[in-house]
Order: C-alpha cells, then sequence, then structure tokens
C-alpha cells in the first residue's frame, strides 16, 4: 500500500536540506514503528507548510494513529500534517503528478532574521503589473552542464503584490521547474534594483498536481487554476 | 520556539548549518533556572566527528540524568564560522540552550588525540575564556579535562584547571557536589581546585611545582601545598554492567561519522600489545553483561531509528559472549532492515561466518592489521599474530568469495631493520599469492591488497614509552624503502601501498610525550593561526616548524632521543594501575623478542589485580 505523508518545516529545521530531511524520515518511520518499504525538494532556507514524502507501506495504519505516532517522536521544526493512501499505480507517485507549487515571500528587515518582515516596498508594487504584462521574462539558468536564457513568463501561473506578502504560483515538478529565487531575482533586475537589494524569505505553502481524477476528494482539493489540486488531497484517508 | 545563537544570514553563508542549530531528537532541554549546574561538554573538532563520539554520550547521559545539572554541548566552529564568529565577537556556544559556554559552571574538554590540542585553544578563546589557567576568574567555567591524552596532561597543563583522569563515570558527582558546597559556602575558585585536588583522581596543575635538569629532563615533580596527593590515581568503573549508558543517545540531523547505535561490549583488551595506550590504560578489561547488552541493543534501535548497530571495543573478538550475542542481534533485527557492523574482529573462521551472515551483498574488504611485516618485528611489539594465521584466515577468506584485503602496519618501531621494512611487501605478496592458487576458475578476477603504514608513536604508559622516534626524513626514507620493495613482488600489480605524511606525526609525537614547557609551542602555533591540524586541508607545518622556532623548543629533544629507564617522566605522578615495573619489565622482553601471554592465557602480574575486578578476577570465580 503506498502513503503519502505531508508535513511542514519552521523555525531552525529550514537549515535542514532535502537529502538529510528524507534521512531524518527515515528514522522517524523507525522511531514510531510505521511498517515502511522507501520511495523520494526544498533548498536550505526555506520554510513550508507543504512538504510530501511517499512511501510503501508493508501493512496499513490508520490515518490518525501514524500522525499521532510520528508527531510523537519528532524534532522540533517539523510537524507531519497528514496521512494518506494514495493508489498504487506509478503515474501517482508525488515526482510523476507534481505540476504546480505555491510560495509566500516576504521581504525581511534583515537578512540576520526570517522573523522581522517589512511592508512589500512600492516600487515592487507599483512594477509588478509591468513585470507580467512584458512579452516573455528572461532569466539565465545554471544547470550542472550549462548556462542557457530561458523564458520563464509561461511558467510563472500567477503573482500578486500585496502589502505584506508576495505569492507565487510557479510550475513545479519533472517538465517545468521554476524556483521562487530566481523569479525575484529577475522581477528586481527588472524594477532596476540591484540583486539582494532586499532580503527575502520564501515559504512554500503547498505542492499541487495535474489530475482532475475520481480518487480526488472533492471537497477537500484545493483547486486551483487549470484542474490543480492539492498532491495531500489526491490520497485518502485510512481508517483504524 | 528555540532562539539560536548564529543570525539566519550566517546560517545561510556557512557550510552545514545544522552542525550549529542543536534540538536534535533525544536532545535534552531543561529549564536553567531549575538547575544547579550548568556543564559543557566538548569535543574540540568538527560536529560530525564529536558526534560520533561514544565516551560523550555516554557522559551527557549520564549528567542529565541528574536532576540538578543540564549538560549540553559544545563541538569546534568549522574554519569558516570560525572567522565570521572572530570577526563579528559572536561568543562560543552550547547547542542546546545556545547560551554562551562563558556564562556555564564547567568546561569539559575530552582529548581523544594530540592533533586536536590547538583547537582546545581556539574553543577557550571562542568561548572569551582566558587561555591560561592562571588568568581566570570567579567569571569563567571551570575547565576539566579527560579522556586518553589526559593521561599525561601536561603539555596543556597550563590550559586547564583540572583534568579527570579514568573512567567518566565515576566521580563527576563528588566533582559537582563540592561545586555546589563550595558556591554555598561563597568559597572561591582558588577554594574549590584546593578542594577538588583531594579528589581522587583529579589532577589540579596549577597546584604542583616542576624543575628540570640541566640537561632538560625532569627534575622533580612534587605538589606545591599540603593536602594535594603525590600521585593521582585511576578512576575506574568495576562493573560496566551497573553503570550509565546512554539508551537514548542524540540523533544528529546530517550524516555523522558515527551515524548508527553504538554498543560498547567490553573496555580494556587483554592482549598487551607493547605499542597500544589503550590496552594499558584500560586495564583491567571488563566486560558487559550480555543481557544487558540485548536491552540496550533494542532499546536504542527504538529511542534513534538508526539503520545501523555496531559493536565497539579494542578487541570485539575476546568478547566472551560473542556469538550469542551477534546470533540475537542477526536473529532480531536483520529482517527488519538493521544492518548489523562488527569491527575489530580478528579473522577466523568464525568470524568469516558471521560476516557472511551479516552481510547480503559480499563487496566489502577483510583488513587484518599485523602491525609489522616479520614475525621477529611482531614478537617485539607482543602482536600475538602469526603469518600462519593471517595466510590461513585469507585463505578461508578467499575461498569463501572474498578478493580484497587490507593490512595495516606501522613503520619505525624499536629495534626494526630494512629487514623487517621489506618483510611487509613480503606478507602482502603471500597473501597474494594465495590468493592464485585458487583455480581461475573458482575465483572472482584479481585480487587487491591494500597496504597502509603510519609511523610508531611511542605512547606514556606503554612499555615503549622510554623508546626513540626518528626525524621527519627519517620517516618518509623508510616508507620509500618499503615502496621499493613493493615493485619488486612478483603480485605487484595485485598490491597497492598508501604511507601517512610524517610531519603530522613528529608533532604528535612531541606532544604525546611532552612536558609543560611545550604549553609554549602550542601557544604560539595557535597564535600563528594553528587550528585543525588533525585536517590535511587546514593541516600547516611551516606554522609549527615556526612555533618549535620562535619559542626556542627542539622537536628532536622530545622525539629522538631513547629515555632512561630512570628518567623521571612528566606522566609518572599518574597511576594507572599497571606499575611501572611490569612496564620496564616488558621493555626489556621486547628488546629481546620475548612474547607475553595474554591475560586470560596467563597473569603476567602487570598491576592491574589490585583493582580487583575484570579479567583478573575470571578465574578466581
Amino acid at each position: 500500500m503506498k502513503a503519502r505523508i505531508k508535513f511542514r518545516k519552521y523555525g531552525s529545521l529550514r537549515f535542514i536540506g532535502h537529502l538529510d530531511v528524507m534521512r531524518y524520515f527515515q528514522k522517524v518511520m523507525r522511531r514510531s514503528e510505521i511498517p515502511i518499504a522507501f520511495t523520494g525538494g526544498l533548498g536550505v532556507g526555506v520554510t513550508s507548510d507543504g512538504e510530501y514524502l511517499d512511501i510503501e507501506l508493508t501493512a496499513p495504519v490508520a490515518s490518525e494513529r501514524a500522525v499521532a505516532k510520528m508527531n510523537a517522536v519528532m524534532a522540533e521544526g517539523i510537524e507531519v500534517l497528514s496521512f494518506v493512501q494514495i493508489p498504487d499505480e506509478k503515474k501517482y507517485s508525488g515526482m510523476t503528478i507534481t505540476a504546480a507549487a505555491d510560495y509566500r515571500v516576504t521581504v525581511l528587515e534583515s537578512a540576520r532574521s526570517a522573523e522581522q518582515t517589512r511592508c512589500i516596498p512600492g516600487i515592487l508594487k507599483a512594477q509588478a503589473e509591468h513585470f507580467l504584462g512584458q512579452e516573455e521574462i528572461k532569466v539565465w539558468k545554471t544547470t550542472k552542464r550549462s548556462e542557457m536564457e530561458v523564458d520563464i513568463k509561461p511558467i510563472i501561473y500567477d503573482m500578486q503584490v500585496g502589502d505584506a506578502d508576495i505569492r507565487l504560483f510557479l510550475a513545479a515538478g519533472s517538465e517545468h521547474n521554476l524556483k521562487p529565487d530566481l523569479v525575484m531575482e529577475a522581477f528586481l533586475d527588472f524594477c532596476g534594483e540591484e540583486k539582494g537589494a532586499y532580503p527575502f524569505h520564501f515559504h512554500r505553502i503547498d505542492v499541487y498536481a495535474k489530475n482532475p481524477d475520481a480518487w480526488a476528494d472533492e471537497k477537500a482539493a484545493h483547486v486551483r487554476g487549470a484542474g490543480l489540486v492539492t498532491l495531500e488531497s489526491l490520497g485518502k484517508k485510512i481508517g483504524e | 520556539m528555540r532562539k539560536l545563537a548564529l543570525n539566519d544570514e550566517i546560517l545561510l553563508k556557512i557550510e552545514k548549518p545544522a552542525r550549529y542549530i542543536g534540538g536534535e531528537v533525544n536532545s535534552v532541554m531543561k529549564d536553567p533556572e531549575k538547575v544547579d549546574i550548568r556543564f559543557a561538554m566538548c569535543f574540540p573538532d568538527v560536529y560530525e566527528i564529536g558526534m560520533s563520539h561514544l565516551g560523550i554520550q555516554i557522559l551527557y547521559d549520564m549528567f542529565n540524568q541528574w536532576e540538578d545539572v543540564w549538560c549540553e554541548r559544545v563541538y569546534s566552529p568549522w574554519i569558516d564560522l570560525d572567522k565570521i564568529m572572530r570577526k563579528e565577537k559572536i561568543p562560543l556556544f552550547a547547542l542546546e540552550s545556545q547560551d554562551p559556554v562563558k556564562e556555564f559552571d564547567f568546561l569539559g574538554i575530552t582529548l581523544q588525540y594530540e592533533m586536536c590540542y590547538t583547537n582546545v585553544l581556539q574553543v577557550l578563546d571562542l568561548a572569551g575564556i582566558p587561555l591560561e589557567a592562571k588568568g581566570r576568574s570567579g567569571e569563567d567555567p571551570i575547565v576539566i579535562g579527560g579522556g586518553p591524552c589526559a593521561y599525561n596532561p601536561e603539555p596543556l597543563a597550563e590550559f586547564f584547571d583540572l583534568f579527570y583522569i579514568g573512567d567518566g563515570e565515576t566521580v563527576y558527582r563528588q566533582l559537582l557536589d563540592l561545586y555546589k558546597e563550595n558556591k554555598s559556602d561563597s568559597g572561591t575558585r582558588q577554594d574549590y581546585l584546593r578542594k577538588a585536588a583531594e579528589i581522587e583522581g583529579i589532577y589540579v596543575p596549577s597546584l604542583y611545582d616542576v624543575t628540570y635538569n640541566a640537561d632538560g629532563t625532569l627534575a622533580s615533580f612534587s605538589p606545591s601545598v599540603p593536602h594535594v596527593p603525590k600521585t593521582i590515581k585511576k578512576q575506574m568503573v568495576l562493573s560496566l554492567t551497573d553503570t550509565y549508558y546512554p539508551k537514548r543517545p542524540v540523533v544528529p540531523f546530517i550524516k555523522v561519522t558515527q551515524d548508527r547505535v553504538v554498543l560498547e561490549i567490553q573496555r580494556g583488551c587483554i592482549r598487551g600489545c607493547r605499542f597500544c595506550q589503550a590496552g594499558m590504560l584500560y586495564r583491567p578489561t571488563r566486560e558487559r553483561d550480555v543481557e544487558k547488552l540485548k536491552e540496550y541493543a533494542s532499546q536504542m534501535l527504538k529511542n534513534t531509528g538508526h539503520e545501523e548497530i555496531s559493536l565497539s571495543s579494542l578487541s570485539s573478538s575476546d568478547y566472551s559472549q560473542l556469538k550469542e550475542l551477534v546470533d540475537f542481534l542477526i536473529e532480531e533485527f536483520k529482517g527488519k532492515g538493521i544492518n548489523i557492523s562488527l569491527p575489530s574482529l580478528r579473522i577466523d573462521a568464525f568470524s568469516l561466518d558471521v560476516m557472511e551472515r551479516v552481510q547480503d551483498v559480499r563487496k566489502s574488504s577483510l583488513t587484518f592489521a599485523p602491525e609489522a611485516g616479520s614475525q621477529r618485528m611482531r614478537n617485539v611489539i607482543n602482536k600475538g599474530l602469526t603469518e600462519e594465521e593471517i595466510l590461513t584466515g585469507a585463505g578461508q577468506a578467499f575461498e569463501g568469495g572474498w578478493n580484497k584485503v587490507k593490512l595495516y602496519f606501522m613503520l619505525g618501531l624499536p629495534t626494526e631493520t630494512q629487514e623487517d621494512m621489506r618483510a611487509i611487501p613480503e606478507l602482502a605478496d603471500k597473501i597474494a599469492r594465495r590468493y592464485y592458487e585458487i583455480p581461475k576458475e573458482e575465483r572472482s578476477g584479481k585480487c587487491q591488497i591494500t597496504t597502509s603504514t603510519s609511523f610508531f608513536i611511542p605512547k606514556p604508559f606503554t612499555p615503549f614509552q622510554w623508546a626513540r622516534m626518528y626525524s621527519n626524513e627519517e620517516y618518509i626514507a623508510r616508507a620509500a624503502i618499503v615502496k621499493h620493495a613493493f615493485n619488486d613482488q612478483l603480485n605487484r600489480k595485485s598490491l597497492k601501498y598508501n604511507w601517512h605524511d610524517a610531519e603530522i606525526t613528529v608533532l604528535e609525537g612531541v606532544f604525546a610525550r611532552g612536558d609543560r614547557r611545550c604549553s609554549k609551542v602550542l601557544l604560539e602555533a595557535y597564535r600563528l593561526g594553528c587550528i585543525y591540524d588533525a585536517w590535511t586541508e587546514v593541516f600547516d607545518y611551516g606554522k609549527w616548524l615556526k612555533a618549535f622556532e620562535h619559542t626556542g623548543t627542539s622537536m628532536a629533544f622530545y622525539n629522538e632521543r631513547e629515555r632512561k629507564i630512570d628518567e623521571l617522566l612528566p606522566w609518572d605522578f599518574i597511576d594507572i594501575g599497571v606499575t611501572k615495573e611490569f612496564l620496564v619489565r616488558e621493555w626489556e622482553r621486547a628488546m629481546k623478542g620475548e612474547v607475553t601471554k595474554n591475560c586470560r592465557e596467563q597473569c603476567s602480574g602487570c598491576g592491574a589485580a589490585r583493582f580487583g575486578g575484570g579479567v583478573c578476577n575470571e578465574s578466581k570465580n
């Protein structure tokens, strides 16, 4: 049986990278005696309310009990939010179906602390519409092998610049993947500001899948845009 | 939420911020208002190394079981953070509370190897504690040293308020109670140190005077005040079964060197290899009860979620209940996907069988530590491993499908000749020949015999404590002889040879047997920028040479002379139970190439029997 764990990462745990969080969860499974068999990000410095991990169970465990058991052996800075069953077929695994993610970006008083935020500077608010109104938004993307110029405009699904924060809804997953820092860098550049002019904090809200499937619990699904639903809503609760 | 000592900007800039944030599963949080004593326990190396040390985990658990004490961990900040902390004047902090170390009552530093000595200074410096004990006031924590290097504490004497000699499980309670008592009596730091010196096993260096002869050797070493003991007696836990053991060890967020549950099955070793300091310091050998160990294994795996369990001891094959323990571990945990690792096993039919059972894939290599190439040399060092045993063990392994062997040797041992050096590649070649005796269709390709040599460093409290060392150049010349001899071997294509650098060796030699005057060199080296000397990418030998030059200290005086039997040695004031008479006898037997039997075969009267426990009492039960 396959299960999907949704967790959030906050506080000092944002300094633990994706691979270490995966290692951490392996040990959590053993400590909480969740019978697992394993399958499989975030960068260091990002907090999140929507982190997912798909696992293979060797025996069923009730959702509520699994959440309680895991949270009982958890370090501060990480909390399991839900535990649901997902279909066994490969096409439903988190990596294959992930299509988008949304983020809350805040501007910090100083890079020294993610706790103290300030209002979104006027120039950013004023320029948002123009930024998005461009024909194309070209940025330099560096990969392991090369550096190339790409147009990120089509994969910015939404961008709302408010008084307290900036909301980004971006492509995520194996097909297209756009990191929020890259968008903010391009935005600053567009506004004529220096790279690093404002210290940002990135918080991931949730991850979405393009899968308007029968499995999705319509009511729980946080439907956004073209049939995108949260990864969590694609699973169903496991009863006692 | 816990506060952090470092701000986000710094944490995002440095390598592996998880080294500094604490908050790991099983780390202990207490209310500082509700404890009487705050103890900072430090391993003066980077987090991944320090977190892998069992001794600290044992003491951390013991201290935190006491309601009036909160023990927290401190490690050396890596060089990236070290620079930032100096520049921004951020004081060194403990991981749990993230509070400055300077606010603590005690700073305990474990001394596991000589090459961490400049890191001791780094820790004190970053904490804002005066480097020299004489410069400290009531505001500073009491700085305690312990661990194997505390058995010759003299090169560090100026930097520590006191040293704890022996197993940590014994007199710490007394030391802390005395601290509370002294505090409520409004006693001073000096009052406390005076009284602490009367606790058995506690050495307060400031209360002793040292004089030197014209030739530089020690003339006298004695207490400068009344009621302070002339000799410091090593403290020992006689029953390892009935003492502290960390059932809930801290689980790091990042991968550390020892990323597994560690079961200490015994302390001490019955073998009596003449170069081995641990083999003498931890006499008599004491075993932990096998039923207790089974319990610990289950609890610790459950509490940590680790995927691997490892046995720890100086020589696991000598643990009398090994078979029972290993059978239990395999039966109980193998099916749950737990790896079982068994280091320091002698290679024989039993261990090969065990290794076959614990490993799914037989890719790993086999390790032998003959330590010397020729039988003559092995007799001198009392390494009871014969060529026949090595070849038989390797042969069995080859027939069982192994084809990789690792061999460990030492160069520069007392009485070593060129013949002894050449015997190292010859032995490696014999092992390879044994492999190629197996018919081609039954063996899996070529074999790979990897030989590594390190240079022998005489250590205090060993029969070789009087032996001379050599210069850097001489060591490299010896390694070159071995290297050339490798080229002459029939199976040279299957043999690989690595040797260690000699620069660290000669420094380690000085500080292992150094006296109080060596502290000048340490201070100067630190001032010149030396830290993390155990890390080749950071180590700077040039600075060390300057430090010796600037302080007018001769490396040759400490390393390149054979000490006379009647010379007063800097560590003679410590009584480890093993007598000097025994060490002299062993030194003389070594020179004659005579082998001494192990503790279970025949008692050789080393003196450790006076503790009245462990292996010394086995036959009497």
